[in-house]
C-alpha cells in the first residue's frame, strides 16, 4: 500500500514539472521549514495536467446543488447541561444546633430556552432531625440581553420535630445580570391556597486576586398575606445577608468560608417567637461551590 | 515539534484493515507532541501544521483528500478564487467529506500570494489541521528576496475545544485571568471600574474570550520553548510570510532589532511600508521583508492581543541560536471608544462644555452625542443641520471612511447585549494594546494596493451589517440574529459593485471572513484600496469594503474567531442574476 501511494507521488511530481519551480531568488532549503512526509513530501505540488476526469468549468448552478443530506454549515443551536451548587455548606449556629444548607441550580437547553431546575433546603446535622426542601421546575426563556423570564411550579415540604407539612406553588420570575453586575432572582409564587409572597436574591464578585473572591448576598421575602401555618408574617419578613470568600482553584471548584445572618422581620419575627425559635441567627459558614 | 510523519501503514495497523485509495492530503488522529506534551490532533499528513502546499499561477490543482477520521471533514483553501463546488465549506459548497471518503478538489490556480487551508469542520482547525498554501506568480515574483520562511502562528489547547464552547457559554469570562481586582488596582479603582462599566456590565479587560490560560501559542507549531529556528545569512533579505491560523487569537508581531517591510497582505502585494511591529488579525497573513545583516540571532515575538501568553521563535544565522524574549507587555484595558461612548473624530469637545481632561469627560460625552450625529444620512454623515459646533472645516478633515454614525433604533433584540451610540472608522488606529507601542505600528490606512484595481466602479449598492453579540450568553451573530436564526443567504447581485458596511456593535475585535471574492477595503487608498479576504473590525467600528461581485453561487461568510462562528456568527451569501432568477442553487 505504502509503495502505492509513494509511486502514485512519484507519478505526480513527474507530470507536474512545472509545479516545482520555484521562484527566482529563493532558496528552497531556507524555505521548506521540515519534512514531515517522506511519503508524499512535505510540499505537495500541483499538476498541469488533470489526471481525473471532471471540469471545474463547469457552470456553476449544476455543480453546487445542495443535496437533503447536507449538513449545517455551523451548529449554533446545541443545547448544553450546566449545574452549579453554590451552596453547599455547614452554617455553624451561634446558640442553635449546627445545619446543613444547600442551593443547586441547573438548566438543561440552548441559548434562548432553557428547562432550569432549583434546589434548596437544610437540615440539621446535630440533635433532632429536621429541615426544609424546596424544588423548582422552570421553563426559563431569554427575553433580554441578560433576563430569563422563567415559569413554573415549586414545591415545598418541611420536616421535623412534629409532622412533615408541604405545599405547591406556581412561580413567575425575572433571573440575570442586573447592571452593577449583580446576578439577580426575583420571583413571584402563588401557593395552592392562593397566598401570594416574593423573593428577591442578588449575589455580587468582588475580586480580592484573580481566584479569590469575595461574594456579598442578600435574600428578601415579602408576603401578601399571613401563612402561619408556615410561619410567614405580612409584608417584608425576611431578610438574609451574606458574605463569603471563595478560592477558586480552578473556576468549577472553590471551597468558601464566610458569615451568614438571618433575620425574620415583622409577624414573622412575632411567630417565630410564639413557636420557641430565634428570630435572628448569625453563622458561620464553611462550604464549597462547584459547578460543571 | 516533529512528529513522526503519517506512517500509511501505520494506520491500517491500527485497526482497519481496509485498503485506502492514493491521496495527497490525508486527514487523521494522530498522536503529536506540543511543548513537550503528548497529546491528540486532527493532523493533515500526520503533521500540525499540514504540510506546506505550494502551486504556481495558472496550475490546475487537483488534490485528494482522504478522510481517516470518525466523522466528517473538509477543506477550505482561504483566500482563493475558486469554483464554489471547491471552496470547501460543508453545508454551502459541498456536502463535506465523510469518514472513509476521498473527496477530488479541482481548481484552477488565479492568483499569487501567500494563503493558508483549514478544515471547516466542527473544531478541526483548533485541533491543528491548517496549513500555508503558496501560490507562485506565473511571472516574476515583484517580491524579491533571498530567502523566504513561512511563518504559521496558532493557538494549541490540550482541552476538548467543545468543552471550551461549553464553559465559554456557561461562564463567558471563564478563561480571563487578567479582571481587574482589588490586590492589583486598589480598591477606589475596582468600585469606579464597578460605576462605569459595571453599569453597562461590561469587562474592560475583556479582550479574547480563549486565552492563554488553556492556549500554548504556536509558531511553525513549535511552543515557545521550543523555539522555531529560520536561517538567514548576514546581508540576505528574507521574505517571512506570517499567516494567523489560530482559532480565537491576535497576534502583535514584532522582531526586536529587526524593522520589517510589509510587502504583501491577504496574498496581495502593497507599497511597501516600514513597520517595527504588526498586529495580525485571524486569519489575515502578511509578507514581510527583513534584512538582517549581523551575526546575530533575533527573536520572533508574536504576542497574543491579551497579553496572555505569546508565540516565539528565531532568526538565525545557525541552528541552536537563540536571543533574548521580550517581556510581555501590561495587559490593555477596553476604554470607552470601544463602546461607541468616547471622543468622536472630527468633532470638537470644548463646544460640548465640557473639559476633555475631566475624568468624567468619556462617560459625560454620552448623552449629547445621539442627537449630534443622528441627523446625518445613513451613508457619509454630513450633518445636514450644520451646527453642534461642527465646523465645516473639521468636517472636511474627517476622511469618509472614519466618520461617525449614530447607531439606530434597533437593539438587535435579546442576542445582542451592547448597542453602540455610534459608530467611526478606526483605521488609523493601531488598535487595543499598541496605542503606546513607542514605535511604528503598522494600521490600515498604511495600505495600498501595490497596482490600481481593475474594478474602479463607485459601488451601485450598501450593505450594512452589525456585527452583533450577547457576549454575556456567548451569542454570537449579525444583526442580533444567530445562524440557525437567519439561515437565507444574503443576496448580492451578480455583476454590481457592491459597498458591504460593517458595523461592529460589540466591544470586541472580529476578523471577518468573506470566501469566493475579494474585499477592497474602504480606507483612503483612493484607486489602490487593498484587497483582502480578512478584514479586522475593532469594537465600536464602522468598516466599509467595495466588492466586484463577479462569483455565482453560494459563499460563506463569517468571524474567523472559530468559538463566535460556531456560536452563530456566520452568514451564507449567494450571488444571484440582477434579474432576481434564481437559478437551483437553493432548495431552502
Amino acid at each position: 500500500m505504502t509503495r502505492q501511494i509513494q509511486l502514485f507521488a512519484g507519478l505526480v511530481l513527474l507530470i507536474a514539472p512545472i509545479g516545482c519551480v520555484s521562484p527566482p531568488g529563493t532558496t528552497p532549503r531556507a524555505f521548506v521549514p521540515r519534512v514531515v512526509n517522506r511519503d508524499l513530501g512535505d510540499v505537495v505540488h500541483g499538476t498541469r495536467e488533470d489526471p481525473v476526469s471532471g471540469d471545474p468549468q463547469r457552470p456553476v448552478d449544476e455543480q453546487q446543488v445542495p443535496g437533503s443530506d447536507w449538513p449545517s454549515p455551523v451548529h449554533d443551536n446545541q443545547p448544553f447541561t450546566f449545574l452549579r451548587a453554590e451552596q453547599l455548606e455547614l452554617r455553624v449556629r451561634d446558640g442553635a444546633p449546627n445545619i446543613s444548607r444547600w442551593d443547586v441550580q441547573g438548566w438543561y437547553g440552548r441559548d434562548f430556552e432553557k428547562l432550569w431546575v432549583k434546589l434548596e433546603g437544610e437540615q440539621s446535622v446535630e440533635g433532632k432531625s429536621e429541615g426544609e426542601a424546596e424544588l423548582q421546575a422552570l421553563f426559563s426563556q431569554l427575553v433580554a440581553p441578560f433576563w430569563d423570564f422563567q415559569i413554573g411550579a415549586r414545591y415545598d415540604r418541611e420536616w421535623g420535630p412534629g409532622p412533615a407539612t408541604d405545599r405547591w406553588f406556581g412561580v413567575i420570575g425575572l433571573q440575570g445580570f442586573s447592571p452593577y453586575e449583580f446576578e439577580t432572582e426575583l420571583a413571584l409564587f402563588v401557593s395552592e391556597d392562593a397566598d401570594i409572597s416574593a423573593r428577591l436574591t442578588a449575589t455580587t464578585d468582588f475580586l480580592l486576586t484573580q481566584r479569590l473572591i469575595m461574594q456579598p448576598r442578600i435574600e428578601t421575602e415579602a408576603a401578601l398575606e399571613e401563612v402561619p401555618k408556615f410561619e410567614v408574617g405580612q409584608g417584608l419578613n425576611y431578610v438574609e445577608l451574606g458574605l463569603r470568600w471563595r478560592y477558586e482553584f480552578v473556576r468549577e471548584f472553590a471551597p468558601y468560608f464566610g458569615i451568614n445572618w438571618i433575620r425574620n422581620l415583622g409577624e414573622t419575627e412575632d411567630l417565630i417567637r410564639r413557636g420557641g425559635g430565634e428570630a435572628s441567627e448569625l453563622s458561620l459558614v464553611l462550604g464549597l461551590s462547584v459547578w460543571f | 515539534m516533529i512528529l513522526g510523519g503519517c506512517r500509511l501503514g501505520e494506520s491500517r495497523a491500527r485497526g482497519s484493515s481496509r485498503e485506502w485509495d492514493p491521496a495527497d492530503l490525508i486527514v487523521s488522529t494522530r498522536d503529536v507532541e506540543i511543548g513537550g506534551r503528548t497529546t491528540t490532533a486532527t493532523t493533515l499528513n500526520g503533521s500540525v501544521p499540514g504540510p506546506t502546499l505550494r502551486f504556481k499561477e495558472g496550475d490546475q490543482v487537483v488534490l485528494r483528500v482522504q478522510n481517516r477520521l470518525d466523522v466528517d471533514t473538509s477543506i477550505h483553501w482561504h483566500g482563493l478564487i475558486l469554483p464554489p463546488s471547491m471552496d470547501g465549506v460543508p453545508g454551502v459548497s459541498f456536502r463535506g467529506i465523510a469518514p472513509g471518503e476521498t473527496f477530488t478538489y479541482r481548481f484552477p490556480i488565479k492568483q499569487s500570494g501567500t494563503y493558508w487551508y483549514h478544515s471547516h469542520s466542527g473544531f478541526q482547525e483548533q485541533l491543528g489541521m491548517f496549513g500555508a498554501l503558496i501560490l507562485d506568480p506565473l511571472e516574476h515574483d515583484q517580491i524579491e528576496s533571498d530567502a523566504e520562511h513561512v511563518i504559521t502562528l496558532s493557538d494549541w489547547t490540550f482541552e476538548d475545544p467543545m468543552r471550551i464552547l461549553a464553559r465559554l457559554k456557561k461562564s463567558a469570562g471563564y478563561y480571563n485571568f487578567q479582571k481587574p481586582t482589588i490586590a492589583d488596582d486598589g480598591l477606589s479603582r475596582i468600585l469606579a471600574n464597578r460605576a462605569k462599566w459595571g453599569a453597562m456590565r461590561m469587562d474592560p479587560t475583556d479582550i479574547s474570550d480563549v486565552t492563554g490560560e488553556t492556549y500554548t501559542y504556536l509558531m511553525n507549531g513549535r511552543a515557545p520553548e521550543s523555539n522555531w529556528t529560520g536561517l538567514f545569512e548576514p546581508g540576505q533579505s528574507i521574505r517571512l510570510r506570517i499567516i494567523n491560523a489560530a482559532a480565537a487569537s491576535y497576534f502583535d508581531v514584532r522582531i526586536p532589532g529587526l524593522a520589517m517591510t510589509v510587502v504583501q497582505v491577504d496574498g496581495q502585494n502593497v507599497e511597501p511600508v516600514t513597520v517595527d511591529e504588526l498586529r495580525i488579525a485571524i486569519a489575515e497573513t502578511y509578507d514581510v521583508l527583513v534584512s538582517p545583516t549581523e551575526e546575530r540571532a533575533y527573536t520572533v515575538f508574536a504576542e497574543a492581543m491579551d497579553r496572555s501568553g505569546f508565540a516565539r521563535g528565531t532568526l538565525a544565522p545557525r541552528i541552536g541560536m537563540s536571543s533574548e524574549i521580550p517581556a510581555r507587555r501590561q495587559r490593555p484595558l477596553l476604554q470607552m471608544e470601544d463602546m461607541g461612548m468616547g471622543a468622536m473624530a472630527g468633532m470638537d469637545m470644548g463646544t460640548m462644555n465640557m473639559e476633555p481632561d475631566s475624568p468624567d469627560a468619556d462617560t459625560g460625552s454620552v448623552t449629547g452625542m445621539p442627537e449630534m450625529i443622528s441627523d446625518g444620512p445613513a451613508k457619509g454623515g454630513s450633518h445636514a443641520d450644520g451646527t453642534h459646533g461642527m465646523g465645516l472645516d473639521e468636517e472636511a478633515e474627517v476622511p469618509e471612511w472614519a466618520r461617525s454614525i449614530a447607531h439606530g433604533p434597533d437593539d438587535h433584540g435579546p442576542g445582542n447585549s451592547m448597542i453602540p451610540e455610534f459608530t467611526k472608522g478606526r483605521l488609523d488606529e493601531p488598535g487595543i494594546g499598541l496605542e503606546d507601542a513607542g514605535h511604528r505600528v503598522l494600521v490600515y490606512t498604511d495600505l495600498r494596493s501595490l497596482v490600481a484595481s481593475e474594478d474602479q466602479r463607485e459601488p451601485d449598492r450598501e450593505i450594512e451589517l452589525h456585527l452583533t453579540g450577547n457576549m454575556e450568553r456567548y451569542i454570537w451573530g449579525f444583526d442580533g440574529k444567530k445562524y440557525s436564526e437567519a439561515p437565507e443567504p444574503i443576496a448580492f447581485h451578480y455583476g454590481e459593485r457592491l459597498r458591504l458596511t460593517f458595523v461592529n456593535d460589540t466591544m470586541m475585535n472580529h476578523p471577518i471572513h468573506l470566501h469566493g471574492m475579494w474585499m477592497e477595503l474602504v480606507n483612503g487608498a483612493g484607486e489602490h484600496k487593498p484587497r483582502k479576504h480578512t478584514v479586522n473590525v475593532k469594537p465600536a467600528e464602522r468598516l466599509s469594503v467595495d466588492i466586484n461581485v463577479d462569483a455565482k453561487g453560494r459563499w460563506a461568510m463569517h468571524c474567523h474567531i472559530l468559538y463566535h462562528m460556531d456560536a452563530g456568527m456566520f452568514r451564507v451569501v449567494e450571488v444571484r442574476e440582477r434579474n432576481g432568477n434564481r437559478t437551483n442553487l437553493l432548495n431552502d
